[in-house]
């Protein structure tokens, strides 16, 4: 079993104060809350940072975490605690007395010392109660589509893991795998709900729901924004002089697109409706970028000079006024 | 569980064309209705329709996920109502405003 510093998961030195350590693990909650942050590992640096509030918030379970402490460093591994460790400490509340985590959300580590696993005291946590009837936690989990998923809809398996109550009354992990229909038109950002489909729930209690996060694998010709798709369409530059029909990808399908004379690098057409379907459906966005040939034959090179002859009156600069 | 394997799930979309009764909103969230109005309250969800009898109010099903989110700030950051509506609005400004600068550096 790995040790944890939780002075050092809060940041703080061993002889702050408990209001120090309130300060700090304020901050930090702020921090990587999953709902506000954006950083990757949010969910598990919070979930971290509580199991460390959660002993040392509290002084009786602080005196006997510190007397553990002095010889291991975070992370070293192979960590048992002596087994008279909390002998002659009197504990109030038990394991798990805050109410907003799961047991399944401590560490090993915490489980070995306050938690259900501990000999020296019993939990006195709401979760664990045998014979109440609890509803099943909702469950929430990311999914990555491709933006042609959200033109057609799609089915995805998905491998869910959960957390269940095994025979010993111990939370137990549990794999399984989902095969979901994604809906057409959803959009980044947005929730399905499957319901029944959470955590089982405890007794007679119903299972929780699943909520499913869509999010879009990045493309590499599409942008998305919302229901609106982005392209940006290399033209050859007689093309953008003398207009043209050209062909263009979108997610489902090609269609066709008039590119009108006189168009410069950068403008920018929309394509109504053509985005993601829904009510209202995007729009397809195509921004036009001139591309040259990258090489020049001797024949298209007089055939440019020839153009720049013809057209010296034109000063592309005149806005900048040289 | 082996009699999932095959079988394919589907869901509601919780957007703007899904409604949520207050009935559902409550149960979902497990939270007494007063509690739901205290967030209409303070702007954090609001009704389709204000004016009709409470017990046929309807939802967006987005709602439910604002209310999931506030009672989760209330709890886990120790913020009182006002303080999550506040959280929820910035939030909702830093997502568009993340949308902008994500557009902007395309183009």
């Amino acid at each position: 079993m790995e040790y944890k510093d939780y002075y050092q998961i809060l940041g703080v030195a061993k002889d702050v104060s408990q209001d120090e350590i309130k300060r700090a693990y304020r901050k930090l909650a702020r921090k990587y809350h999953p709902d506000v942050s954006k950083e990757k590992d949010a969910e598990e640096r919070f979930k971290e940072v509580g199991e460390a509030y959660e002993v040392l918030k509290d002084p009786e379970k602080r005196t006997a975490y510190d007397q553990l402490g002095a010889n291991w460093k975070a992370g070293q591994d192979g960590f048992q605690p002596p087994p008279d460790w909390d002998a002659g400490f009197e504990f109030h509340g038990g394991g798990y007395t805050n109410e907003q985590f799961n047991a399944a959300d401590y560490s090993d580590f915490f489980d070995q010392l306050f938690g259900r696993g501990a000999g020296g005291f019993t939990s006195s946590g709401g979760s664990y109660r045998p014979g109440a009837n609890v509803q099943g936690e909702d469950s929430h989990a990311k999914v990555f589509i491709d933006v042609e998923d959200a033109y057609q809809g799609a089915s995805r398996s998905l491998t869910l893991r959960s957390t269940v109550l095994g025979n010993d009354g111990r939370p137990e992990l549990k794999e399984r795998t989902l095969n979901v229909k994604i809906p057409k038109g959803v959009k980044e950002g947005q929730n399905i709900r499957l319901k029944g489909q959470g955590s089982p729930g405890i007794g007679e209690g119903q299972a929780g729901d699943l909520y499913l996060e869509i999010n879009f694998n990045p493309h590499s010709i599409y942008h998305v924004d919302g229901r609106d798709i982005a392209l940006e369409l290399p033209i050859a530059p007689w093309e953008a002089a003398l207009g043209s029909k050209v062909q263009i990808p979108i997610p489902d399908g090609k269609v066709d697109l008039t590119i009108p004379a006189g168009s410069s690098s950068g403008k920018r057409m929309r394509l109504k409706g053509r985005g993601i379907p829904g009510k209202p459906p995007g729009d397809f966005y195509v921004t036009l970028e001139i591309v040259l040939p990258e090489r020049l034959s001797q024949k298209e090179k007089s055939l440019y000079k020839s153009l720049q002859q013809e057209s010296n009156h034109f000063n592309p600069r005149a806005k900048l006024g040289v | 569980m082996m009699e999932n394997e095959d079988r394919v799930f589907s869901g509601v979309v919780m957007d703007d064309h899904h409604a949520v009764s207050l009935a559902e909103l409550c149960r979902s969230c497990s939270l007494p209705a007063e509690q739901i109005v205290t967030m209409i309250e303070h702007g954090i969800i609001e009704p389709i329709e204000s004016h009709i009898t409470i017990t046929r109010w309807q939802f967006t099903g987005d709602c439910l996920l604002r209310v999931k989110t506030a009672v989760r700030l209330q709890h886990d950051l120790g913020v009182n109502l006002a303080g999550a509506a506040l959280a929820l609005e910035l939030l909702d400004e830093v997502r568009s405003l993340r949308y902008q600068v994500a557009s902007l550096q395309r183009n």
